[in-house]
């Protein structure tokens, strides 16, 4: 594949993403802070925010698992991740910590494991959706090309 | 993470050397914003980070309030906004917003994913200057700017509303030596409110111009007198407009007061664990107050170290002197610097209170005197406690003369010795002086014991800070850059440095703001009056008409303390010593001149003064800006993010004032020379 299609594609890849809902504006930012001094921030960036997350997620399920439930602990991890998701861009899983939290507050353990599903499964898609993305980066840079600039307009 | 490198650099044309190392000029604000950010979460820490690069400022990450907590502490000046989370697991970002607000009183923005009504509402009661909603666009973190400027701005106006001192004289005195007015006016509201290793007066206080800005230092004494008059009034009935009455501390205003009530109240609140302020402060404040009463005087063997960093926490600085016995007395030169009256620089009537130079002050003037020899109502109290305090201090003399005359008096009396120590160092610079104004002063109300007190302190005058203003207010006791040394501070406690910072870089005895202001010693704790001073300083030195400085020296020596705190303190310092050594009855004008004092480091600043008399509010600003470029001199500048650069930038859209009007025309109006 020539560069110009690996291009055209990895545009077509990232607008679905922003259509679908994964992505929002806040990924924009993240991109055009993006430069030649730091040319790999946007990856960086997404890495460290999935290793965080991990560890979130972990976290989380075991306190469900506990008998005796922490919900306030739970509650401060849900509301970090939110912070950081929404700090990336991931907007799906940032708008999956919210009812989380609320049934964080209600003691509701079993809200709170549903939530915690459902967060699950959209940290996992969006982080393999973006995985993919970086590897056409990647794909693109190595064929000699540079990254498109996107202008989707929010 | 980059602490103020700029800020050493502080060459007096610009206060660019604040942020960059140097190289910023002042046009380029907020280019070179100096960033701290605290936040847990590692992810946007890093984005932060890199947005804040990407506006060109100088950014500090740390994962952990504490570690915040110690970076800005061991460099006080090093940063000009502190961006936080709400959330941390090590402590509470609205905890972490109290801290900064009472120890560095730097402005704080919170910031959260959280953005519920009350979690805003909290930011907005615990005093944080903006809430930021995560996810955190680079546009909301471009004008973070405006907080910083607004700051400093309502310092200025802070000081230029509550000065008119008389001035004058403290103006007349030209401050010749750049290297000495920039000691003590750097020092003096800078150092005084960050300062908390005393020893290193010297090279902090560069940053401390006062020309930064005007922001009162509540010095020990001056909270003091603020805790005795809020008790006073109940907790119930504090409102800063009584207190202010209460206090009648020259130069303050009521919204200094109410700002630092608003602090205090948290703080008590703190204390006593109670947990809402929002909604009965007053109950909770009267609780807290006996609370706090007694945590102060816990404290005092606890943090000094931090209490001197702060400087400002007068509480605490109070509680502290007056446990540490204010024994820490400065090793300097066991001159009292304590008995250098700050006092004296409020009291204008006791113009014979020149204060020697306190060119030693500082080495021994640590101790601040703090007395004040305001009469006041509750310095009585505070007085004996201070009083008590100081004696034990021996040579320190950090008499804490609470704000009463009456203190001055017991004051000096009581620390006959100490003075002498005073008398006996600052006579080393003023010599012939002292002796006899110290008696003078010591018996009548305060003044002139504070001059004596000055004495010590009036080496601070030369650079430390005092406060030869004995009246009103503790605060004026250590007005100025002397900060940390100055007990008002709570530092100063041991720390002569701040005294010693102080010493104007040249003796002047005339010149005794600039001693003053040098001396940042005087009256460290008493920022905000320097600043006041500074814009004030001008209207002071007018008032003070009656000193003996000369008034044209003084003028210059005010640096050109625009800065209204700095010119107040200034011109105190300068009175003290100048009265010392010029004759007691100049101490009362002296008192303003100190604030001059402050002007006189940077003649800019001076101009800064008289303009500021009366001036238009416009002429704050330049004159700040021009105090600031002098500053540069005195070390003030690069205390913050350039004061003097924000100076500069403004006077720049004011076209360009010039920077070193060193004359101070006192007539409020005469400001010529400064464009507007």
């Amino acid at each position: 594949m020539e560069v110009g299609q690996m291009q055209r594609q990895w545009v077509d890849y990232t607008k679905s993403l922003f259509l679908e809902g994964l992505l929002d504006g806040q990924f924009l930012q993240l991109q055009q802070l993006q430069d030649e001094s730091n040319p790999d921030f946007v990856v960086e960036v997404v890495s460290l925010f999935f290793d965080d997350s991990e560890k979130l997620l972990n976290d989380i399920t075991r306190a469900l698992e506990q008998p005796s439930v922490d919900f306030k602990k739970i509650g401060a991890h849900v509301h970090q991740f939110k912070g950081s998701s929404s700090s990336v861009g991931a907007q799906r899983v940032k708008n999956g910590c919210i009812p989380f939290r609320n049934f964080c507050e209600e003691q509701n353990i079993e809200g709170c494991i549903r939530c915690l599903q459902q967060l699950k499964q959209e940290y996992y898609l969006v982080k393999n959706k973006l995985e993919t993305l970086f590897a056409m980066e990647q794909q693109i840079v190595a064929a000699g090309g540079s990254i498109p600039m996107l202008e989707l307009s929010f | 993470m980059n602490l103020n490198n700029g800020r050493g650099s502080m060459s007096t044309a610009s206060s660019s050397g604040a942020w960059k190392s140097g190289d910023v000029v002042p046009d380029q604000f907020p280019a070179g914003l100096r960033v701290l950010v605290v936040d847990d979460d590692p992810t946007c820490l890093m984005i932060l980070e890199k947005m804040l690069r990407t506006c060109l400022y100088e950014v500090t990450k740390c994962n952990r309030a504490e570690i915040a907590l110690s970076l800005l502490r061991e460099n006080k000046n090093g940063y000009d906004v502190v961006i936080s989370d709400v959330h941390m697991p090590d402590m509470d970002g609205f905890k972490l917003l109290e801290q900064i607000g009472l120890e560095m009183d730097l402005p704080v923005i919170m910031m959260s994913a959280d953005d519920g009504k009350s979690v805003v509402m909290k930011g907005v009661t615990h005093g944080a200057c903006d809430y930021l909603i995560k996810p955190v666009r680079i546009e909301a973190l471009k004008n973070i700017w405006q907080h910083v400027v607004r700051k400093k701005k309502n310092e200025w106006k802070d000081v230029e509303q509550s000065g008119s001192v008389d001035e004058g004289d403290r103006q007349q005195k030209p401050c010749e030596e750049p290297d000495y007015s920039s000691s003590a006016n750097e020092g003096t509201w800078k150092n005084s409110k960050k300062r908390k290793d005393e020893d290193d007066d010297a090279e902090d206080r560069d940053d401390t111009s006062t020309l930064k800005k005007p922001r009162v230092v509540w010095s020990v004494e001056l909270h003091q007198q603020f805790v005795g008059a809020v008790n006073q009034l109940g907790i119930d009935k504090a409102v800063p407009k009584k207190i202010l009455e209460l206090m009648n501390v020259p130069g303050l205003t009521r919204e200094n007061v109410a700002s630092h009530l608003q602090k205090y109240r948290l703080y008590l609140r703190r204390l006593s664990g109670v947990s809402q302020h929002q909604s009965n402060l007053n109950n909770s404040f009267i609780s807290s107050q006996d609370a706090s009463f007694g945590a102060m005087s816990s404290l005092n063997g606890i943090d000094l170290q931090t209490l001197a960093a702060t400087g400002q926490l007068p509480a605490q600085s109070l509680a502290t002197l007056q446990a540490a016995g204010l024994g820490r007395s400065t090793a300097k030169s066991g001159i009292p610097m304590p008995l250098v009256d700050q006092r004296n620089l409020f009291s204008f009537e006791n113009p014979k209170l020149r204060f020697a130079e306190g060119q030693q002050h500082h080495s021994s003037g640590k101790p601040m005197n703090l007395l004040h020899g305001i009469p006041t109502t509750m310095e009585a109290k505070q007085l004996a406690n201070l009083h008590q305090s100081a004696q034990s201090l021996g040579p320190v003399n950090m008499q804490v003369n609470a704000h009463g005359v009456q203190n001055n008096s017991l004051y000096m009396i009581g620390q006959p010795q100490s003075r002498g120590q005073i008398l006996n160092e600052s006579s080393g610079t003023h010599v012939p002086r002292l002796p006899s104004s110290i008696g003078q002063p010591m018996v009548s109300n305060g003044i002139p014991s504070g001059v004596i007190g000055r004495n010590g302190i009036s080496d601070v005058g030369r650079g430390t800070g005092y406060n030869p203003v004995p009246q009103n207010s503790s605060m004026l006791n250590f007005p100025l850059n002397n900060t940390p040394e100055l007990p008002g501070n709570s530092y100063t406690l041991g720390s002569t440095q701040g005294m010693s910072s102080l010493t104007p870089k040249g003796s002047f005895p005339d010149e005794v703001n600039s001693e003053i202001k040098r001396s940042g010693g005087f009256v460290p704790s008493y920022d905000i009056f320097n600043e006041l001073h500074q814009h004030k300083s001008n209207d002071w030195n007018l008032q003070n008409v009656g000193l003996t400085f000369d008034a044209s020296h003084h003028a210059n020596s005010i640096h050109g303390s625009l800065d209204s705190s700095g010119l107040v303190h200034q011109g105190f310092s300068s009175n003290q010593r100048s009265a010392q050594s010029r004759n007691p009855s100049n101490v009362g004008k002296a008192m303003f001149p100190m604030g001059a004092a402050s002007t006189d480091h940077g003649h800019a600043q001076n101009s800064g003064q008289h303009l500021s008399n009366g001036l238009i509010v416009d002429n704050p600003v330049r004159i700040k800006s021009e105090r600031h470029s002098d500053a540069s001199q005195n070390n003030f500048f690069h205390d913050q993010y350039g004061q003097e650069d924000l100076m500069s930038a403004l006077l720049k859209q004011q076209g360009g004032v010039g920077p070193s009007e060193n004359e101070f025309d006192f007539d409020g109006y005469s400001l010529d020379n400064i464009p507007v």
